[in-house]
């Protein structure tokens, strides 16, 4: 199992990399739910077939891989763009970016004073250049909509972390953080459609400009 | 002794048929019969009895680009083990030889397309250096990947150790399939495949390769196309043998390595046919992604 998990954690790693180096938004959308719905396959392979796993994998596939895509999709439907024009970093620098905060997780991990059952597992690596990864999305991109996807991929960073804890976490906290999930995203929606209609765009540089 | 004239064997015979696999492919996958599989063949064999016609702004560097150009492959075949068959001359650090024996080939082609004094071959030769220079981090970061799983600087080692079968251990399995994930980019990239260049186009501000040998003629773009076709056997091979596991039977060995080439030949078909080309300001950055793909190869195998 352990090999299952891990090329699952090494194809979110390789996925945080095609995020930060893509233009489109909606390969952007489609990778991000694709990089949930790997995630929400975790716990099953981690803990087996049990109700507790079962209902976590459900619910997280539920909501990554559908519902919140879904949203964004119509979202970017609305207010009509297609690719995040200028980002505040270029591309390639935000790919070499990602890159270095890679090596730093890994190099971090390696430190850390972790279980013996964790120490050479990818989780915690995989982790912390997710969260990374969602960082520099959320610093570096100016639409409201890449800086969405960018707190999804926070998410998911956290979400591997969390999938580690299940045995000590209840399950009322991780659907908690998933509803927490699903309403921030509803909240940013609406406020995407209010920007566009004030500014008309969803540049949220426009959000620093003080105006009488 | 029977190695070497393997490696030539395999290198002279077998090379032209690569493109005409790919051209196949491209046809079968858009509906068409297509050329026959030996049209590159015959295409030498008319190239070859052609007169040369010069240009007289030319010198001799214009000879020397397809000359080097065709010697440099068949060099680097002797480096280059296939598969089964370990290469005839290897010694320590000889990818670095390897490596730069393309770059000599690459800097005579460039030179040559200058030596025309023809604006648009110069910038032809301006693009094929800026990528050059983009797809080498790429390949030493592979090799240094192979050199830390064999532990020997030769090719012959380097990729005899990934050969026999290693690539199912878990601990070397992800870092083996990036590094032939990036190799095969860099084959796109080298031999001017569709993402980053398109062979058959002579639309002329997006060409690359094709525009640099537009003034060679008859024998000398026989000896181009020759040479082209070497290279991309010899870049096929090495993905090949990272991917190929190796069974101890010689001749079946042989078999399966001839049939995994085409195999790749059939892939770079396929991949042509499902993909556009890139714009020229998207190529740097997906050859840098290949670069950091190699890198986070290199970091899992570290750890």
């Amino acid at each position: 199992m352990t090999n299952v998990t891990s090329s699952l954690l090494l194809a979110v790693i390789l996925l945080n990399f095609f995020i930060l180096g893509t233009s489109r938004l909606g390969a952007c959308i489609r990778v991000v739910a694709l990089q949930g719905a790997l995630l929400s396959l975790l716990p099953l392979f981690l803990y087996g077939v049990n109700i507790h796993s079962l209902l976590l994998s459900a619910g997280a596939l539920l909501l990554k891989g559908w519902i919140i895509p879904w949203l964004l999709f119509r979202a970017i439907r609305q207010v009509k763009i297609r690719r995040e024009i200028e980002p505040r970093i270029g591309y390639i620098t935000s790919l070499m970016l990602g890159a270095l905060t890679t090596a730093i997780a890994f190099i971090f991990a390696d430190r850390l004073p972790l279980q013996p059952e964790h120490m050479q597992s990818l989780f915690i690596p995989a982790a912390l250049s997710t969260l990374a990864a969602g960082f520099l999305m959320l610093i570096t991109r100016r639409k409201a909509i890449t800086q969405v996807l960018g707190y999804l991929i926070f998410e998911n960073g956290i979400f591997i972390f969390g999938v580690l804890l299940t045995e000590a976490m209840p399950l009322m906290v991780e659907t908690g953080v998933l509803l927490d999930l699903l309403v921030a995203i509803f909240v940013m929606g609406i406020v995407m459609n209010h920007i566009n209609r004030e500014y008309s765009s969803i540049n949220t540089e426009h959000l620093c400009l003080l105006k009488e | 002794m029977t190695n070497f004239l393997l490696h030539l064997l395999l290198i002279f015979g077998l090379a032209p048929l690569l493109p005409g696999v790919i051209a196949r492919t491209k046809a079968v996958i858009a509906g068409r019969k297509g050329q026959p599989l030996t049209q590159l063949y015959r295409d030498l064999w008319k190239l070859f009895r052609k007169d040369l016609v010069l240009s007289r702004t030319t010198t001799w560097i214009f000879r020397a680009g397809p000359l080097i150009g065709f010697a440099v492959p068949v060099l680097g075949a002797l480096l280059l083990p296939f598969g089964p068959a370990a290469a005839p001359l290897s010694f320590t650090g000889d990818f670095v030889l390897y490596v730069y024996l393309f770059g000599l080939a690459r800097f005579f082609t460039i030179l040559a397309a200058l030596d025309t004094g023809s604006s648009f071959e110069g910038m032809g030769a301006a693009r094929e250096a800026t990528f050059s220079i983009l797809v080498e981090p790429t390949i030493f970061v592979a090799f240094i990947i192979l050199v830390r799983i064999s532990g020997d600087f030769s090719l012959n080692a380097m990729f005899g150790a990934v050969g026999s079968g290693k690539l199912l251990q878990s601990p070397t399995a992800f870092s083996l399939i990036l590094t032939a994930f990036c190799l095969f980019i860099v084959l796109l990239a080298e031999n001017c495949r569709i993402p980053f260049d398109d062979p058959n186009t002579h639309l002329e501000l997006t060409m690359i390769h094709e525009v640099m040998v537009l003034d060679h003629s008859g024998p000398d773009f026989g000896l181009i196309l020759y040479g082209t076709a070497m290279k991309l056997l010899l870049s096929s091979a090495m993905v090949v043998n990272l991917l190929l596991p190796v069974s101890g039977n010689l001749l079946l060995d042989l078999t399966a390595f001839c049939g995994a080439l085409l195999l790749i030949a059939v892939a770079v078909g396929l991949v042509e046919s499902a993909m556009a080309r890139l714009r020229l300001i998207r190529v740097p950055q997906l050859l840098i992604g290949t670069t950091l793909l190699s890198f986070f190869g290199l970091i899992l195998l570290l750890r």
